[in-house]
């Protein structure tokens, strides 16, 4: 019943258990590079990704150019 | 579990996104039209000067493209924002902070809005096209990024030390809040500052970009928040139905 009245009490996960997934870390850190930095260094598609994403790069406050 | 809280983070990342996208179409692209037309005007006259070595705002994909691009970007800055929100969710789960999942999803993301967001605007704000030198992109970038991680260096020796003041809740906030505030503040002034507002610029509509840039940044974590929260609750709650019934 305890479960039902505090539905979300949590106890914490290993360390082990958590380690495999941190690579999955630089891959989102990549995909997070590409959407906000990128002007063709990584991409190597030129200014393509700087002006796709350029309207998203200005409101979400990252420097543009 | 660890799977789940990682496909809670992608999905609630992806659409708080999508929802930033929404505002940040609504109240940031007037703006953000208007400062392009400044942009054309005065590089009009000289044009071909210019062309060679600046590309244009306007861009070759053309501004509908951009527009649309807008829902992309903000889409998959959630995606992997999220993700990486997950992980540390993970590892903060039953740690450090609220002992629910929902009050965890709070805090940490109001938390996430100070030290990755709030904390380098104060210092290096968003800008609106026209305003900033394309030759120092560079640097503005990587200054930009130091101050993210200042942010999220601070917030983790924060919460180290108060946990380790045991003297009560004052002294514990306090301290806290004295081991955020002191190297935020002096990355603040010591780093070096950005003064690349062109002469004549409107003030009204940098400040308004500004604040609709804000805007976007705070729909979006209050968005993923509630929706990482709202998430995490009907997961527990369905478990602990099922626990009871099984």
């Amino acid at each position: 019943m305890s479960d039902l009245t505090t539905p979300s009490s949590v106890s914490s996960i290993p360390f082990p258990r958590l380690r495999p997934w941190l690579a999955v870390v630089p891959l989102l850190l990549i995909v997070g590079y590409l959407v906000l930095m990128d002007n063709g260094a990584l991409s190597q598609a030129g200014p393509f990704l700087h002006e796709l994403m350029h309207d998203g790069r200005h409101l979400l406050g990252v420097p543009c150019h | 579990m660890v799977r789940t809280l990682l496909v809670r983070g992608l999905l609630a990342g992806l659409l708080a996104g999508i929802v930033a996208g929404g505002f940040a179409f609504v109240f940031g692209e007037p703006h953000l039209d208007a400062a392009i037309a400044l942009e054309e005007g005065a590089a009009a006259p000289a044009a071909a000067h210019v062309h060679d070595h600046e590309h244009g705002d306007e861009g070759a994909l053309g501004r509908p493209v951009q527009k649309a691009g807008l829902f992309l970007a903000t889409g998959l800055y959630g995606v992997a924002v999220g993700g990486v929100f997950a992980l540390v969710f993970a590892g903060l789960r039953g740690r450090v902070g609220p002992r629910s999942d929902g009050g965890l999803a709070l805090a940490a993301a109001g938390t996430a809005f100070g030290a990755t967001i709030l904390v380098p605007f104060v210092k290096y704000p968003a800008n609106p096209p026209a305003v900033g030198d394309p030759a120092t992109i560079d640097q503005r970038t990587l200054l930009y990024v130091v101050m993210i991680l200042v942010g999220l260096a601070a917030t983790a020796v924060a919460v180290a030390t108060g946990r380790r003041v045991t003297a009560g809740p004052w002294a514990r906030w306090g301290m806290a809040a004295a081991a955020f505030l002191v190297p935020v503040v002096a990355a603040w002034v010591l780093l070096p500052g950005t003064d690349e507002v062109p002469e004549g610029f409107p003030a009204t509509l940098l400040w308004e970009f500004r604040v609709a840039s804000l805007g976007t940044q705070l729909v979006f974590w209050t968005a993923f928040g509630v929706l990482f929260g709202l998430l995490s609750d009907r997961a527990a709650r369905r478990s602990a139905v099922a626990a009871v019934a099984g």
